[in-house]
């Protein structure tokens, strides 16, 4: 179901970055979508991250409570403002954008 | 104009003729019913579209809410503009309870939003999440309609349009597939439709709102621009928001079958009830009086309104000239009390400005006060100021919808329409609604020798005998009444000029009356002179008969004697007798 992949090298304490990827079934897309999203977070965010997959079409009444329309749809819970980022994460740096994530270097 | 009605009626009725072939949905929604000849298309989405506040969102509710409450089919809101509060407090106005039909699960609202700045695109994606939505929201509570209000948001929101149209393609699809009855709303754009040419993928049936400025009055008006696989009413039908929900109106409304009563029912004026062959207008009828300014139009109203009162039937008066006080001081003068009607509630007087809202308003309205009241009567004085701001092209359909609607309830309605004084055709009702009209009384002044005398006639009344006289209309303090108009001679004569006719001629009848006795009289004493005269000669006659018997009885003892002397001669001389017997016979009769 829910699929949690904290960085266990890090304390128990929640991560700075609470992300929820939302999908629908594994499609090509949402399996893209994951895949990229792992490896922009293990690049940039290292041990500061948790990522929940939501799949809708176990948990459809999810759907609403983030507004979701478009799938895959990446939503950054924490920090604070909620962002919202569509698609499959291909863009690496409109990703990085959205998440408002600064390159290292 | 006089043909579309009659054309859209036809569209109509083949519709429902053929309302098996393609399966349909009603919306519950007064008139629209008729117009799509049963409804929406069953299993298929229809696009409603329409400029800002033209009454889209309301139709797609009132769809959903009919659909629950009237035909046991359970519906979804997808709002992506107003939230779920907003919207269940913008319908309350028309009597929805949103929130109890959520509770009674009937109904399931979900809105959707977007914020475009909370978005990234970051590379190919679909709307497989809203598709979850809608189809969690339908399976929920077995959802048999679906809203979708209004999609449009999505184009805002969602910066790939190449994505989002082969979604929507995808969506209608979709929903076809699920077999719910759908309506998509969409703004209206300038170039097409709508701004973002929903109806490329919406084509079984598109419903277009229109809200129209004219003359600073609005109006609202829908058309069924297409309907795939059925007929339909293609004109533009002026449609209401009233406090029940949306009342389309179409021009041919229905059909015409309402049943006709034989019922009659007074006009309030005992001499013009006995125009109509003594018994009034019929029940459900509509009546036309015409007139120019000051025939009397409105005491006509009180009167007829004042009978129904008396029979205990309610009224109601809409009034688009004066003030209900007004009006009661004013009819208290020809003796009509309307106040006490008032006070025991059987009558309503509805005073408001033409220019107060527009002609769907006002129409609103009256069903609004027409239908809570139940009267048995109605007036309406005059329609000819409805057509004051409004175009008169747009007064007719009104006002047929209204008599309709009075003939349906059974309603017997009086309508008064203002002529302008010396236009030559006196016959022109100024709205063209004649022919809407069961009985027309035309009233008109006539002015002649110095004064302007009121004159009323029955134009037309059909399914009865009426009078072809003209009559004087005589307003006094005690009430209404008419009084056979003198039509001697050459011309009709009214006023004073009709009572110095009768003055003449109650001086001329006396005159052949004493004339007549005097003749009688000298007759008689002649006839009485001639009687003395044939009794003198009776007299006379008898006289000589007397004298004649005497004569007779004299002569007969003449001869005896003569007879017994002859003998004694003829037995002295022999046969010498006889010759003198007959000389003494001669002499005898000389002396007569």
């Amino acid at each position: 179901m829910n699929t949690r992949l904290a960085d266990m090298d890090q304390r128990r304490t929640k991560p700075e970055w609470q992300l929820r990827l939302y999908v629908a079934g594994q499609t090509a897309k949402s399996t893209t979508a994951l895949i990229n999203l792992e490896r922009l977070c293990k690049t940039y965010l290292a041990g500061r991250y948790e990522i929940e997959v939501i799949d809708l079409l176990k948990n459809p009444t999810l759907a609403a409570g983030d507004q979701i329309l478009a799938v895959p749809t990446l939503v950054r819970k924490l920090p604070e403002p909620i962002k919202k980022i569509i698609g499959d994460l291909s863009n690496e740096a409109r990703v990085l954008v959205g998440l408002d994530v600064k390159p290292m270097d | 104009m006089e043909s579309e009605p009659v054309e859209g009626m036809k569209n109509v009725k083949t519709a429902v003729a053929r309302g098996s072939v393609l399966p349909k949905s009603p919306t519950g929604i007064q008139g629209l019913d008729q117009i799509t000849g049963g409804g929406l298309p069953t299993g298929r989405p229809t696009l409603v579209c329409g400029s800002a506040g033209a009454g889209k969102t309301m139709l797609a509710i009132e769809f959903l809410v009919r659909g629950a409450t009237e035909f046991g089919e359970p519906g979804v809101f997808m709002m992506f503009e107003e939230n779920a509060a907003e919207l269940t407090a913008n319908v309350r106005s028309l009597g929805f309870d949103l929130d109890t039909l959520v509770a009674e699960n009937k109904l399931r609202l979900d809105h959707v939003h977007i914020e475009r700045s909370e978005i990234e695109e970051t590379g190919d994606y679909d709307l497989e999440g809203l598709f979850i939505r809608i189809g969690y929201a339908i399976d929920s509570i077995g959802a048999k309609r679906v809203v979708l209000d209004t999609l449009e948001a999505l184009f805002s929101g969602l910066p790939n349009h190449a994505i989002l149209r082969a979604e929507l393609r995808r969506l209608f699809r979709w929903l076809k597939d699920r077999g719910v009855t759908a309506i998509i709303t969409g703004e209206r754009g300038e170039h097409s439709l709508t701004r973002y040419g929903l109806e490329e993928y919406v084509a079984d049936c598109v419903i277009v709102l229109d809200h129209r400025v004219v003359g600073q009055v609005s109006t609202r008006r829908l058309r069924v621009m297409k309907y795939r696989g059925s007929a339909h009413g293609t004109n533009e039908y002026p449609f209401l928001i009233g406090t029940s929900g949306i009342s389309v109106l179409p021009i041919t409304s229905i059909s015409l079958d309402h049943g006709a009563s034989n019922e009659r029912v007074s006009s309030g004026i005992a001499r013009l009830d006995e125009m109509f062959e003594k018994k009034g207008y019929y029940r459900g009828s509509s009546v036309l009086v015409t007139g120019t300014p000051g025939t009397g139009k409105t005491s006509l109203c009180a009167a007829f309104v004042d009978a129904a009162c008396q029979r205990g039937e309610r009224a109601l008066w809409f009034v688009f000239e004066e003030s209900a006080s007004q009006l009661v001081r004013n009819m208290r003068s020809i003796g009509i009390d309307l106040q006490r009607w008032i006070d025991d509630g059987s009558l309503e007087i509805h005073a408001s400005r033409p220019t107060l809202h527009g002609m769907e308003q006002h129409l609103l309205a009256m069903h609004d006060a027409i239908l809570r009241a139940q009267p048995g009567v109605v007036a309406v004085d005059p329609i000819s100021n409805l057509a004051f701001e409004a175009n008169t092209a747009d007064v007719k359909p009104v006002l047929m919808r209204l008599i309709d609607f009075l003939k349906q309830q059974q309603i017997t309605g009086l309508f008064t329409s203002l002529t302008q004084g010396g236009t030559p055709a006196i016959e022109d009702s100024q709205l063209g609604v004649s022919s809407l009209m069961d009985t027309w009384l035309l009233l008109r002044n006539l002015e002649y020798n110095g004064e302007r005398n009121r004159t009323l006639y029955v134009l037309k009344s059909r399914g009865m005998s009426h009078s072809n006289q003209v009559r004087e209309f005589v307003m006094r303090d005690t009430g209404l009444d008419l009084i056979e108009a003198y039509a001697g001679n050459d011309r009709v004569l009214t006023g004073t000029a009709r009572l110095v006719q009768e003055a003449q001629e109650r001086v001329a009848t006396q005159q052949r009356r004493l004339e007549h006795e005097r003749r009688l009289r000298a007759l008689t004493v002649k006839r009485k002179a001639l009687e003395a005269q044939i009794a003198a000669l009776q007299l006379e006659a008898e006289a000589t008969g007397a004298e004649a018997d005497s004569a007779v009885s004299q002569e007969a003892s003449h001869a005896a004697a003569e007879k017994h002397d002859t003998r004694g001669f003829a037995g002295r001389r022999g046969g010498a007798a006889r010759t003198t017997v007959s000389a003494i016979r001669t002499s005898a009769r000389r002396k007569q």
